[in-house]
């Protein structure tokens, strides 16, 4: 719909919302924050397979939908930021298509939950109007975050972003490509739209790379440094959890593990473009990625302080409604 | 606008034109960030269904993120209710995805009038592993303004996310290309 001038369209949508008894009224009174006024899977079937945990099915949509969340919200920190205008646009297209992942997810979990998706459990977010997404964006607490560490790390220079980028590219578009076979009919066409998002998203980092790698002494020493940065976060994007690997034996999930193999031929290819090393991890970086990490809640020191950011509007005043 | 919006709200059903289907309504609504398009165009609008009295149309988002839906369904509902059908309902359905493939002839053509070079095939499923694109397509985009097959891909990702920027070498100008997917 176009309009000629601003007025119409704003006297146009308070119309729609005045109360008149065929109300177009999707946006009436709703909750100030979020991404959107409407549960985006509201005319999907969410019925949980038979056989498929309905809790474990919450946890692991969270769990990438955390992954896209967090990543999302570290790409959004470069608007305004980037070396080149053409970038600034990409890097916050990246950031858009992961946050649709994540609005998605978020549902499919508030969904999964089996209290429908104002009600998503454990999560706090009194107002009824707020979306089970929106609850579970802003009112979880650090340790109810199940993203692995590598999307929640401090922002660092931008050969340190395009490695960043390029691992988490490379390994989430072999796991969607995987989980777009889900028993999980909501998963698998989350998942197959993810694939082809993904798939330009590992391109542009990977071509980045390359040109940087293979380009000036300073550009090379600065994806060196971003290899040596992320590296070591690595190894725990494919550990896997246990509710990864039970919902891998029922065909609903996939086990991290697997994607080891397709992850180093393609980060080979790049490197090897790109005229870098894959660093060796040093010993003390390797303790990082034994015990508990993301996928247990356990975050780094950064983890903190980007959700501060992320959601301090919405806890100010969270009943808040425009 | 039409000058019928209001009397169309507040009549409800009884303004309804005879022969036009809610169908019919719902092809003539654009896309908000494409204007020269129609959702229909586009593919996005995937099913009009009428029963009784009630509308439900679905239509599917080009990107996961795509922050156009709301708007999309809101021009909907709103179309439907000027023509007459006041209960209207917009659904969003994530499966098969979206692919370029779906943009029709006349919508490809209406691209091109606007300066926007049309997307070729999308890329064809693959069983394995995705290949990964290092260098300058094989294949470059045409100009659309001057028919140049000499244009340079400038980034991935354009004003929106369906669209790349792109560069043709013979007249210089810069032009966005809808990419395939």
């Amino acid at each position: 719909m176009s309009f000629d001038n601003a007025y119409e369209a704003l006297s146009d949508s308070s119309d729609s919302s005045a109360g008149t008894e065929d109300n177009d009224g999707p946006n009436d009174g709703h909750w100030a924050f979020g991404t959107g006024f409407t549960d985006p899977l509201a005319a999907v079937d969410t019925t949980v397979p038979a056989d498929v945990d309905a809790a474990d099915l919450a946890l692991y949509s969270l769990m990438l939908g955390d992954d896209a969340l967090i990543m999302s919200h570290r790409l959004q920190e470069w608007c305004a930021s980037a070396p080149e205008l053409e970038d600034e646009v990409a890097l916050a297209n990246i950031a858009l298509d992961l946050l649709g992942q994540a609005r998605l997810l978020l549902s499919r979990a508030a969904a999964a939950d089996g209290r429908g998706p104002g009600e998503a459990s454990s999560v706090r977010g009194e107002a009824s109007s707020v979306p089970g997404e929106d609850r579970y964006a802003f009112f979880r607490a650090e340790h109810e975050f199940r993203n692995v560490r590598l999307a929640e790390l401090e922002r660092g220079d931008f050969g340190e972003l395009t490695v960043r980028l390029l691992v988490f590219a490379t390994w989430r578009l072999a796991l969607l490509r995987r989980l777009a076979a889900s028993r999980d009919p909501v998963l698998a066409a989350i998942a197959a739209k993810g694939v082809k998002e993904v798939t330009y998203h590992r391109d542009y980092a990977a071509q980045w790379l390359v040109r940087l790698g293979d380009g000036t002494e300073f550009s090379h020493e600065r994806a060196a440094a971003g290899l040596a940065a992320v590296w070591p976060y690595v190894a725990e994007l494919f550990r896997g959890h246990d509710v990864e690997r039970r919902l891998a034996a029922v065909g609903a999930g996939v086990d991290p593990a697997e994607l080891r193999d397709e992850f180093d031929e393609v980060l080979g290819q790049v490197l090897a473009a790109a005229m870098l090393d894959a660093p060796e991890v040093p010993v003390q970086a390797g303790a990082v990625q034994a015990g508990a990490g993301g996928r247990d809640g356990v975050h780094t020191g950064a983890m903190g302080s980007l959700l501060a950011e992320l959601q301090s509007v919405a806890r100010a005043d969270p009943e808040a409604t425009w | 606008m039409s000058a019928g919006r209001g009397g169309a709200r507040r009549d409800g059903g009884d303004v309804v034109t005879a022969g036009v289907t809610a169908r019919a309504v719902a092809e003539t609504v654009t896309d908000p960030e494409l204007p020269m398009l129609t959702l229909a165009d586009l593919g996005v609008l995937r099913e009009v269904a009428e029963d009784g009295g009630t509308v439900t149309v679905s239509i599917t988002p080009t990107y996961t993120g795509c922050p156009a839906m709301d708007t999309m369904r809101d021009d909907l509902v709103r179309a439907l209710h000027r023509a007459g059908f006041p209960d209207a309902e917009v659904r969003i359905v994530l499966q098969p995805a979206w692919s370029t493939d779906w943009i029709s002839a006349a919508g490809r053509r209406k691209l091109a009038a606007a300066g926007i070079a049309p997307p070729r095939g999308a890329p064809r499923p693959v069983t394995g592993p995705i290949p990964l694109v290092l260098g300058p397509s094989p294949d470059p985009v045409r100009c659309p303004h001057c028919g140049s097959g000499r244009t340079r891909l400038v980034s991935y990702f354009g004003a929106t996310a369906c669209r790349s920027l792109h560069r043709c070498e013979a007249c210089r100008e810069p032009f966005e290309h809808v990419k395939e997917i």
